[in-house]
């Protein structure tokens, strides 16, 4: 295969993931085992007798040598089986499965917010360097980003949820929650109630999404007005550009289609690196909306101290982070020949 | 002081006021950190006065208490000051360990390269790639049972975000330096390994650290408030800090009770405003391709007898005749007009 091309910078980027998927995985499960305390007593320690803990440990077989614990860890995973928790008997997927949904759609959401906002305000910015509007955009970035989610939803949920009606807790109103759950179809809620043609539902689980949408979409923002406004004002210095204004084309004409578009490339790759970023940002969001999704759950596990379900849902997080990246790569691929280069 | 002023001199226009403003906030914190005891009316976990009266529970700002009281009795304003203490101290602490440990061996590893590299990139990659918060909770859900939930534990648990990025930069800095010729030269003149990296190596790679310490600083106020609020932060009865009373306040709410809530909230929206504009501004001043230059005004026909900088008389050698250039580093207040473009 030519340097260069396509499918062999696919095989180079692919074989790069398999030593980070090791890696990860070694440092989640050591991390998690080295913790003084077995997961057994640390979650069960006060409620059960030795006898039983005891039992318990070697039911789960975390009486054996932790290297073969280890492997049989890495088997697991290569079958994507996460474990069970202690606290509840739950299997980990399974608990991906029921909460991963509601993060799906809040994080998919707040992205939406903040690519339609920050994407035309970081263009403004950029376009219009050090005016009035460019220092308020700028000072509104970074005090966005600079705003802790937790903040922002408590902000809103102060003043502008009851003058505008919106709910503040959950991602359905109970009822709702009673009647989509009950026949699953894709676990996404919103999904299901638009495919079970409950129209009266999704506009109530479309309403829970306002407000920490909103919250988490206003971190983000931040983040896109300056990576725009940053790209366009580096575009704009190209020679390209400047021999575009040189044929006389009209300067708005130069920004929209020499610079802005050309300024948008590095967008797809923050979207990417912005996906850990906003698991961050999103368990915060979850738990100031006790929004049921991974996040929230996460904590929940935290709580009782269940380590092997904080191990399950830390890999398979680390997992996802993987997979979006190397997605991103690729999609950067396709759009720009000269990332394969590299 | 010189030095510290140094970026400020060489900006100009909107990012010279940027981090003017940036500076001012942040020595407003560093203020309150250091004189805490004499600004605060109250300790940061006092819950009487002076007369062994307790606080009236969730009373609104006025009085005595100049943001009113929160839901542990506690005086809101004097939390805020105090959790000023609390977070320059842990970030600080955090920035300033995982500088230390992250340029040691990225030095070591850029230097000595092999396996010993080529391990400890995978892991720090590894590292880098996950949720920064994630991280932190994994930290501090681990020190909990050895460390508690102080100081310490917390900025242990930011350390470990912070520390790939100084780990890489070194790193890369270091592989890039190792074969420039003036190590070269050291090399061939004998110098041992220790003094080639401690020498050579350390005083060209240190260079963007300023850069990232800040900008890291801003997200680690940050990310201590985020542990605080999760309740896997620093407790209340060891320091104060914002996060945790946030997360108080979360309850307060809904019955319309918004001073235990908005005081520490600001301040950590502050704070991290501060330290992002002083981090973008020594950014922007660092990096060349986003500085804007004052660039010297070009004079036409020039007084006979002046030179030019280079100290050629005007109209003579490989200036064009009569104009003189003056030399572009010299962009104080007074050099020229600031040219758009």
């Amino acid at each position: 295969m030519r340097a260069g091309s396509l499918p062999r910078y696919l095989l180079q980027r692919l074989l790069l993931v398999i030593p980070m998927i090791l890696v990860l995985l070694t440092l989640v499960f050591f991390l998690l085992r080295v913790a003084p305390g077995d997961p057994v007593t640390a979650t069960l320690g006060d409620r059960l007798p030795q006898e039983a803990i005891d039992a318990r440990r070697a039911q789960l077989g975390l009486d054996r040598p932790l290297i073969v614990q280890f492997f049989e860890y890495l088997g697991q995973v290569a079958t994507l089986n996460f474990g069970e928790a202690i606290s509840d008997n739950q299997p980990i997927l399974g608990v991906v499965r029921d909460n991963g949904g509601a993060t799906l759609t809040l994080t998919l959401g707040a992205f939406l917010f903040a690519l339609l906002v920050g994407i035309p305000l970081g263009r403004l910015a950029g376009r219009r360097r050090d005016s009035a509007g460019d220092v308020v955009i700028r000072i509104f970035g970074v005090v966005s980003y600079a705003a802790p989610v937790f903040f922002v939803g408590l902000l809103m949920q102060m003043w502008l949820a009851r003058p505008l009606g919106l709910p503040t807790s959950g991602i359905a109103s109970p009822r709702v929650m009673f009647t989509v759950s009950a026949e699953p179809i894709t676990h996404i809620l919103l999904v299901d109630a638009i495919l079970q043609g409950n129209w009266a539902a999704t506009g109530d689980i479309l309403v829970h999404h306002v407000l920490p949408c909103l919250a988490l979409g206003l971190l983000l923002c931040g983040i896109f007005i300056r990576l725009v406004r940053v790209n366009l004002l580096q575009t704009l210095q190209a020679d390209y550009v400047e021999a575009a204004r040189a044929r006389g084309i009209p300067e708005k004409q130069v920004v929209k289609k020499h610079a802005f578009r050309n300024a948008l490339v590095p967008v797809v790759t923050v979207i990417g690196l912005q996906v850990a970023l906003t698991l961050s940002g999103a368990v915060l969001t979850e738990k100031t909306f006790n929004w049921p999704g991974l996040g929230f759950k996460l904590l929940q596990y935290i709580e009782v101290r269940d380590y092997i379900a904080v191990q399950g849902i830390v890999t398979f997080i680390a997992l996802l982070v993987v997979v979006m990246s190397l997605v991103v790569d690729v999609v950067n691929a396709l759009i720009d020949p000269r990332v394969r280069y590299q | 002081m010189r030095r510290l002023l140094a970026p400020v001199r060489a900006t100009t226009g909107t990012a010279r006021w940027l981090l003017v403003a940036g500076m001012l906030i942040v020595a407003l914190f560093v203020v309150f950190a250091l004189f805490a005891d004499w600004i605060a009316p109250f300790g940061f976990n006092q819950t009487t006065g002076a007369d062994g009266i307790k606080f009236e529970k969730l009373s609104p700002p006025g009085g005595a208490h100049l943001f009113g009281v929160n839901d542990l009795f506690f005086d809101v304003y004097s939390r805020v000051v105090w959790g000023a203490r609390t977070a320059l101290l842990v970030v600080l602490l955090s920035v300033l360990i995982s500088v230390v440990l992250g340029v040691a061996l990225g030095l070591l590893s850029g230097y000595v390269g092999g396996w010993l590299d080529r391990t400890l990139v995978l892991v720090m990659d590894a590292v880098y790639a996950l949720p920064s918060l994630l991280l932190a909770i994994v930290f501090a859900f681990l020190l909990r049972g050895t460390l508690g939930s102080g100081v310490a534990a917390a900025a242990l648990s930011l350390t470990v975000i912070y520390l790939p990025q100084y780990f890489r930069v070194v790193r890369n800095t270091t592989v890039s330096a190792r074969e420039a010729t003036y190590v070269e030269a050291a090399r061939a003149f004998g110098a041992s390994n220790t003094t080639i990296m401690g020498r050579y190596l350390f005083s060209n790679v240190i260079q963007s650290v300023p850069v990232i310490g800040t900008l890291n600083a801003a997200d680690a106020i940050s990310t201590l408030a985020a542990l605080g609020f999760l309740g896997l932060g620093i407790q209340p009865n060891e320091a104060s800090e914002w996060g945790f009373d946030l997360s108080r306040a979360m309850d307060d709410a809904a019955s319309g009770i918004w001073w235990t809530g908005l005081f520490p909230g600001l301040a950590i929206v502050l704070l991290v405003t501060g330290l992002t504009l002083v981090g973008e501004g020594l950014n922007e001043t660092v990096n060349p391709t986003l500085r804007k230059r004052r660039f010297a005004k070009v004079e036409m026909s020039e007084p006979a007898g002046r030179t030019d900088p280079l100290g050629v008389p005007a109209g003579v050698g490989a200036t064009p005749a009569g104009v003189a250039v003056e030399p572009v580093a010299d962009w104080g207040p007074e050099s020229g007009e600031e040219a758009a473009r």
